[in-house]
């Protein structure tokens, strides 16, 4: 919303400066955006006579002027470019250290091509007033020499631009502004009295509000009124420099008017050619097919949906929004049809959003315009028509009637307390409610309010604490502790997930891997390569193709994410991601996960080459690692872990593992990923992953104390003994590791698999496997012959799980 | 006598003149050995008269102990030079660059280590925090949240929707964390002190916006919580995060359909070569927004509005980590690229607190 200050005094009686107003209207709630002020900007800017124009002596392009710039100050030599600078001509000069806005710098004594120049002719595009480059401005002769050019050229009304929130309809006027700049103590609301209108017989066009019972709120009132006679050219000069100000193109008096009116009451109008106009008009809905060519020169397509005024010929506007340009207005108009209707808001809306029309009418609408102003609207706008027009005007033709709005509002004074904390006079409160318009009724603790018509946006009693602590100020409440509702030490707050989300991210990074945070959403083929791709997870309307899918893993993020950094020339890539996934549209369905994937030679050690020994390329024992390890800073209890080889169909067949506590509580996967996966990301690979689902880990034990059980500490020296198995190649180290671990329940303080061969002399079926299982005493030290029975066990537990025989 | 000196001074020069741990045990040997000059003269002792050994004794005793510990002398001597010459060889080239380790490649991302901030600083205020899903209804994230029937929030170029189901109706994703307070409310009690981090998705995406990103809001609920209280929580917030010693706000009457009253919060700063400074200058930076919870959301959620009361609030994180740590630009949070990560990611050890300071 935009006006200039001597629009808004028009509405305001106040000597406030601008800067006391542009500061009030951000406080009350009315945001200002930018102010331009050109009379400031402009202000070195003075009319000036070109005294003398000669050829300058080194370039054949350039004259040598001396300007004569007012105040008896002696005559100033410029060098000047343009080809109309002559002697005797007035124009618009900038001294040195003058900011020159169409060119961006600062005005400095110069030397040009020899010849000193100080300051500057400029012309408009200089000014930043137009795109005129083509010479300096040339003024009439009556210039007067040293005034301000800005007063001159009528630009030092300054432009306030506000931004409105959608709640506050009563200021898309300036008298709306300046009802509210009044209750704020910056003067007073000028109230001119706007008498009705009586014209002479009744508007020989009728309108019949064609709608079925339930659709009567499309258009619950509409004024129409014909002015005969009128001639309609250009609008005088200060509504064409009102409108030019606010950046509205003047088309013709009677058009003007209506834009004038929109902002000057927030009253949108429309007026109709009355010779163009076939019959009497008809408001209904549109009738699919329709089309109508608006007042922009386009063609709408029209559905149900869109609600018009038609006459027999059809349909001559779109409501609310824009004029239709068959029976527009023009320089030969001489009957007008004025319009003033109420229409429905969210219609408005929808309507304008589908066709993408975006006018000021349209925003005044959508918004709400106030209803009890329907009809004077009308006659105010009739009134400016036959001011500036001539003409003389019908009767109004009214169809439908002033829908009510009044609603009582029972009020008790402590409420503005209660909620803001700010203790204010009642009669303060008061006053505030009734300078924006509100009626008060009755007196002591509780009142009854009344809003106005023109603030829809009032229903209850929070609106009237906001109406009253705005105008008041909110920077007068002073801030105020919030006690604690205990007053105690702060206890824990986090949740057991929320708790091992966080620690997930910092272990992660501790192992070397780089926190991404990739989208929520990814390519369907990419979901699908992730068992997701269900129809309950796409989005009906996604933001780019490759973003449509709710992903049901980390991992393809990571994975394109890994691939864009390699292409960009960084292939050693350790990415980890903690974040929703999503198996369902149900929040059951929704996930929280813990993934990695390291590339090339990303190695938890460090990767590349290195004089210390190169990093070999990542392995499925490298993604083993990061998700065991972050099981262990998450403080699972990892007794019952099994890990079993294979994993979901994403992850190489032989080079991938499950981690899960039993075959029913699967927990995540590691290994490599699978290369047609890969080729369908577009990712080279190696890769190694895993995934973790957080809430699929099991709560830690809950003990009564955090007392740790007493530490053993043995007195006497372990014992190791290793062990080289061969055992078919299909024999999982992890059974020769558990087998051998059972041999001895007190004995074995912990089994190592040192050593894996397979090759020359064993079995080409075969493997070895060596372990070395550590002995503890507890009360003394072993015999020889204690250990040798434990070894013989242990070879025994071991033969019978796995089928080993001790390598020879 | 004289053959006694000329004995020590010979074996006193050998013993010096050794050159290695060989040469001075023959020397030894020599000397001290079964058949030692030195040791022989010990033997003559036994032959000799008791006035002589009187006399000869301390003499053949003494040079013997001094020949033993001139060996003794030269042997540590040796070794010692042993020792540097071994040491010397050892030298390495201590200016060859060790792997940089684990801990020190890894980064947490912004988003991340603000969450961790914000989660420090209402910790100790005392609030818990809430979640909930991404995939939201839409009376959940609007009409519980007095949303209008066609408000413009609720059309598809604003919000992400999700296919239809049977009944026609659709889930989105959630446009702000709101949905969360509405939760929260509808299953506890007051008082309620909670803060809702989060993922948010808006139909958007240019300069300044991503369709995905990240925001905290805050909710207070109990028989009198008001604007003096939010302001407070607000300043004392914005002081701690951004770890200065004051901060000045200007509250700014504004309009969201879930708050009466409501107020965006602008911050005083300054701007000096696109660095932004809190505490100093005399621009305004928009940071939030905040309010009254409005009665008919406090009715949604099945309260009395003339019962309890309270405030919500609402801010970007990711915005909030780009005026803390001068990112210029939102898109790169999401691009995952290795070198933006490693300038604007933390340690993983940088864990925020309130008794160690945020950051370092």
């Amino acid at each position: 919303m935009k006006f200039t200050l001597s629009w808004l005094k028009d509405h305001l009686d106040t000597d406030a400066s601008l800067g006391t107003i542009v500061e009030t209207l951000t406080r009350i709630g009315l945001e200002v955006e930018r102010v331009e002020d050109k009379a400031a900007d402009l202000a070195a800017y003075r009319i000036a006579a070109v005294l003398t124009a000669e050829q300058h002596p080194n370039a054949d392009r350039l004259r040598v002027c001396t300007v004569e710039t007012g105040d008896g100050a002696p005559p100033v030599q410029v060098v000047c470019g343009a080809p109309n600078a002559r002697a005797g001509m007035k124009s618009v000069f900038a001294p040195p250290g003058t900011y020159v806005p169409g060119k961006d710098i600062t005005l400095s004594v110069g030397t040009i091509r020899g010849v000193e120049s100080r300051g500057m002719l400029c012309s408009g595009a200089e000014l930043g007033l137009s795109d005129d480059h083509d010479g300096i401005l040339d003024l009439p002769a009556d210039a007067p020499v040293g005034e301000a050019y800005a007063a001159y050229a009528g630009l030092d009304d300054p432009v306030i631009e506000i931004n409105l929130t959608p709640n506050r309809p009563d200021c898309t006027s300036i008298h709306g502004i300046a009802r509210d700049l009044a209750a704020a103590g910056l003067g007073s609301l000028k109230r001119e009295p706007l008498p009705p209108v009586r014209g002479e017989g009744a508007c020989p066009v009728s309108v019949d509000l064609a709608f079925a019972a339930e659709d009567r709120h499309l258009c619950p009132l509409f004024g129409l009124r014909l002015v005969r006679g009128v001639r309609n050219g250009p609008s005088p000069d200060w509504l064409q420099r009102r409108l030019r100000a606010i950046g509205l193109r003047p088309i013709n008096a009677l058009v003007d008017i209506t834009n004038y009116i929109t902002f000057d009451r927030g009253r949108p109008l429309h007026v109709f050619d009355a010779a163009k106009v076939t019959g009497n008009l008809t408001v209904r809905r549109a009738r699919v097919g329709e089309e109508v060519v608006a007042l922009d020169g386009r063609t709408y397509r029209l559905d149900e949906g869109v609600v018009v005024i038609a006459d027999a010929a059809g349909v001559e506007s779109i409501a609310g929004i824009m004029g239709g340009e068959h029976s527009g207005c023009d320089e030969t108009t001489t009957d007008v049809l004025i319009e003033s209707a109420l229409w429905d808001p969210r219609t408005i809306a929808q309507t304008g959003r589908r066709l993408g029309i975006i006018t000021d009418a349209r925003y005044r609408f959508e918004r709400g315009v106030d209803p009890a102003f329907t009809l004077p609207g009308l006659d105010l706008a009739t009134r400016m028509v036959t001011e500036l027009c001539g003409g003389i005007p019908t009767q109004a033709s009214v169809a439908g009637e002033m829908p009510d709005t009044d609603r009582v509002i029972d009020f008790p004074w402590t409420e503005v307390r209660r909620l803001s904390g700010l203790d204010l006079p009642r009669p303060e409160m008061k006053v505030t409610l009734e300078s924006l318009g509100f009626h008060v009724a009755g007196s002591g603790d509780r009142v009854k309010v009344l809003p106005p018509s023109w603030r829809p946006d009032v229903e209850g009693k929070a609106d009237l604490v906001e109406e009253i602590v705005r105008i008041a100020g909110l920077d007068r409440i002073d801030p105020k502790p919030l006690p604690r509702i205990e007053a105690t030490v702060i206890r824990p707050v986090l949740t057991v997930l929320q708790r091992r989300t966080r620690l997930a991210k910092r272990e992660l990074a501790a192992r070397g891997l780089v926190e991404a945070v990739t989208w929520s959403f990814i390519a369907k083929d990419e979901a699908r390569a992730f068992g997701g791709g269900r129809p309950d997870l796409a989005l009906a309307n996604p933001i780019a193709a490759d973003l449509s899918d709710m992903r049901p893993s980390l991992l393809p993020g990571l994975l394109r994410a890994a691939q864009r950094n390699a292409d960009r020339g960084y292939g050693d890539v350790a990415l980890f991601e903690v974040g929703q996934c999503f198996a369902s549209d149900q929040p059951e369905g929704q996930s929280m996960r813990a993934a990695a994937i390291r590339r090339g030679t990303a190695r938890f050690a460090g990767a590349g080459r290195h004089w210390d020994g190169a990093a070999q390329a990542v392995d499925a024992f490298e993604a083993k690692a990061d998700a065991l390890a972050l099981l262990t800073a998450l403080g699972v209890p990892t007794g019952g872990l099994q890990v079993v080889a294979g994993g979901p169909d994403y992850f190489h067949p032989g080079r991938s593992g499950t981690l899960q506590f039993g075959p029913k509580n699967p927990i995540g996967h590691f290994g490599e990923v699978h290369p047609r996966v890969l080729k369908t990301l577009d990712v080279k690979g190696p890769v190694v992953a895993f995934e973790i689902v957080l809430d699929a880990l099991p709560l830690p034990k809950h003990r009564p104390t955090k007392v740790k059980p007493p530490a053993k500490l043995s007195e006497f020296q372990p014992v190791s003994r290793d062990f080289a198995f061969v055992v078919g190649r299909d024999v999982a180290a992890g059974d020769i590791l558990k087998a051998a671990q059972a041999a001895e329940r007190t004995l074995i303080a912990g089994v190592e698999v040192f050593d894996v061969y397979e090759g020359a002399g064993i079995g080409s079926d075969q493997k070895s496997v060596a372990v070395a299982v550590r002995l503890q005493p507890v009360d003394r030290t072993l015999t020889d012959a204690e250990i040798e029975a434990v070894s013989a066990r242990i070879v025994a537990e071991v033969s019978r799980k796995t089928g080993a025989t001790l390598r020879g | 006598m004289t053959d006694l000196h000329s004995l020590e001074s010979d074996l006193l020069a050998k013993v010096e003149a050794a050159a290695d741990e060989a040469a001075l045990d023959g020397v030894r040997v020599a000397a001290l050995g079964k058949k030692g000059a030195v040791s022989d003269l010990l033997k003559t002792l036994g032959t000799l008269s008791p006035e002589e050994r009187k006399e000869r004794g301390p003499l053949i005793n003494g040079l013997r102990d001094r020949v033993q510990g001139a060996i003794l002398a030269r042997r540590e001597s040796l070794a010692e030079a042993a020792l540097a010459a071994r040491l010397a060889a050892e030298r390495i080239d201590v200016t060859l660059p060790v792997r940089e380790g684990p801990e020190t490649r890894g980064r947490v991302h912004p988003i991340t280590q603000v969450i961790d901030e914000i989660t420090a600083i209402f910790g100790d205020m005392g609030f818990s925090i809430a979640e909930g899903p991404d995939i939201e209804t839409d009376e959940l994230n609007f009409t519980a949240l007095n949303f209008p029937e066609g408000h413009p929030a609720r059309e598809m170029h604003d919000t992400f929707f999700l296919a239809p189901d049977r009944d026609g109706k659709r889930k989105l994703l959630r446009t702000h964390t709101s949905p969360v307070q509405v939760r929260t409310m509808r299953t506890q009690q007051p008082p309620i002190r909670v803060i809702c981090p989060g993922r948010t998705y808006r139909h958007d995406s240019d300069q300044t916006h991503t369709p995905m990103f990240h925001q905290v809001e805050g909710l207070v609920i109990d028989r009198s919580a008001n604007i003096a209280h939010l302001k407070w929580i607000l300043e004392e917030f914005c002081k701690a995060f951004f770890e200065v010693e004051s901060v000045k706000m200007r509250f700014r009457p504004s309009f969201f359909p879930f708050t009466e009253p409501s107020a965006e919060v602008d911050i005083q700063c300054s701007r000096k070569g696109g660095e932004i400074r809190f505490g100093e200058g005399d621009d305004w930076l928009e940071i939030l927004g905040c309010g009254m919870v409005h009665p008919n959301v406090l009715r949604q959620c099945g309260l009395d509005p003339d019962q309890v009361q309270g405030f919500a609030w609402g801010m970007g994180i990711d915005r909030i980590a780009m005026l803390k740590y001068g990112m210029p630009d939102l898109r790169p949070f999401f691009e995952a690229d290795l070198r933006w990560l490693d300038h604007y990611g933390f340690r993983p050890l940088d864990i925020p607190s309130l008794v160690g300071g945020l950051t370092g």
